[in-house]
């Protein structure tokens, strides 16, 4: 369980979130909307730690992570997975040096128990065979399916993702989206989803949280989202044609 | 601005030299660096220093014209020259070009694609990981590749003098071995080692602090360059004030 109290960053005079406070529940995907420049992924960077916030609290099931200092949040870190927006796959590396990578540097697990592990995660992703590929041989879902296969070896008990679906067509989100799903379900992780994609929203939104201008604006699930009489989360819910059109029929 | 972008890259440095997580990892890395600053580097390094040991035979030659100075003071000059400031000096300054280039862009590409966030979000200490084994082979490799250097710049020297006829062999050589004082060697390996430090810290810190994307990635390698030259230059005077 994640636990962040009074979040507040600003960037020079730019104050980009304000006062936000949430619970991140274990086997949930807790998905944080938005529009672009409301402080979504300004709030995710906060509660990993490449941002520091200028006030209050991110906690790890009752561990303040905001109190500690680089060594000593190495600990939760290894509990911490992340999929970046970009993928932010290593270049110089195949896919299974990739993923071989957090197990090499934190843990002293034989190598052919790792080799099995990296085996077991990229058959979690669909993508088994892909071992002595790079970065550069695949495409954008592959590369995302990398980046979660990555995420996940250390098994981890909190999970991050970042616009999981950017450059992705729907087919594929959905595939992304499924599969943050039943790894959350399947091992009990905290899964924190950055999105503005409404198909993720009606996918696996179970909690919701909408950011509008740097404040928490609304909480809820994706049952309740439609209805809502909250005017700017229904300006950005309904945003597109697709929304509009199914909601009128 | 100067304070603050060395206050930076003063805490950069300390945590380039924080306790690595696992050596062998480094290690690895250590030896792929060296591979890369070091082999990567010496056919640049080959020809140039040649050229720099031909031409300062050839001009030295050039303004030696009284009866009165041996012919052997060429070799001298050759020798101290290339040692003292030649070789160091200028094999850096390419490197700069070079190493500082690619270490600058390299950095740089991995911090706009979130791949130096990758591995803090790992606990990965990010300068260590990316940083030190760099400056550790360029510390290794660079003080060798001058080595070579002086060795081709002399052999450069002595062939440009004797084929064009503007000394002969015996004179070289004679002029090579008279009055050769070791310390000249050393200055040149400290000048190698700080030389080395400066272009593999300067151009990680302008490639670790890059914002934004592409663009940035390539203002951020011709910093590089361009502070590691003149930093190279200013540590040269120094080092030469202190040395010699």
């Amino acid at each position: 369980m994640i636990d962040i109290k009074n979040i507040s960053k600003s960037f020079g005079d730019k104050e980009v979130l304000k006062d936000i406070s949430a619970l991140f529940k274990p086997s949930v995907s807790t998905l944080i909307i938005g529009s672009s420049g409301s402080g979504k992924t300004t709030l995710m960077k906060c509660m990993v730690g490449l941002h520091e916030p200028n006030e209050g609290h991110v906690e790890y099931d009752g561990r303040d992570f905001t109190a500690l200092s680089f060594k000593e949040r190495i600990d939760i870190r290894k509990e911490v997975g992340m999929l970046f927006q970009s993928s932010a796959l290593f270049d110089s590396m195949t896919v299974e040096k990739n993923i071989l990578f957090p197990l090499n540097m934190f843990t002293d697990m034989p190598r052919g128990e790792k080799k099995d592990r990296v085996n077991f995660v990229l058959e979690r992703v669909n993508l088994a065979g892909t071992n002595k590929l790079f970065p550069a041989e695949l495409s954008g879902g592959m590369k995302k399916r990398v980046g979660i296969a990555r995420a996940i070896a250390m098994s981890p008990k909190y999970l991050f993702c970042d616009e999981p679906n950017s450059g992705l067509d729907p087919k594929t989100s959905i595939l992304i989206d499924e599969l943050i799903q039943e790894i959350t379900i399947e091992n009990n992780i905290t899964t924190v989803v950055v999105t503005h994609d409404m198909n993720s929203v009606m996918g696996i939104g179970e909690h919701i949280i909408f950011l509008h201008q740097g404040q928490k604006w609304w909480e809820g699930s994706n049952k309740e989202i439609t209805s809502t009489d909250n005017k700017e989360l229904n300006e950005f819910v309904f945003a597109t044609k697709l929304m509009e059109t199914l909601l009128k029929k | 601005m100067i304070f603050h972008h060395f206050g930076k890259y003063i805490l950069l440095l300390k945590a380039v030299f924080r306790k690595p997580e696992k050596f062998s990892i480094y290690k690895v890395e250590i030896f792929r660096e060296m591979v890369d600053i070091g082999l990567g580097s010496l056919g640049i390094i080959s020809i140039i220093s040649v050229f720099i040991g031909a031409v300062t035979t050839v001009q030295t030659a050039f303004q030696l014209v009284s009866d009165l100075i041996p012919k052997s003071v060429i070799g001298g000059i050759t020798r101290d020259s290339t040692i003292l400031e030649l070789s160091p000096t200028i094999c850096s300054l390419v490197l700069a070009g070079k190493i500082g280039s690619s270490i600058a862009s390299q950095i740089g590409t991995m911090r706009v694609t979130e791949q130096i966030d990758a591995l803090e979000i790992m606990g990965i200490n990010a300068p260590g990981y990316l940083i030190l084994p760099k400056v550790v082979a360029g510390v290794l490799m660079i003080p060798m590749l001058v080595i070579i250097s002086i060795f081709l710049s002399i052999m450069g020297g002595y062939l440009a003098g004797t084929a064009s006829g503007a000394i002969t062999s015996a004179d070289f050589i004679q002029g090579l071995t008279t009055g050769f004082i070791p310390f000249t060697v050393t200055v040149a390996m400290v000048k190698a080692v700080v030389f080395a430090i400066i272009i593999t810290t300067v151009s990680a810190y302008q490639g670790f602090y890059t914002n934004g994307g592409a663009l940035e990635v390539g203002q951020s390698s011709t910093k590089a360059v361009v502070i590691s030259c003149i930093s190279i230059l200013a540590a040269d005077y120094v080092i030469a004030q202190l040395l010699l």
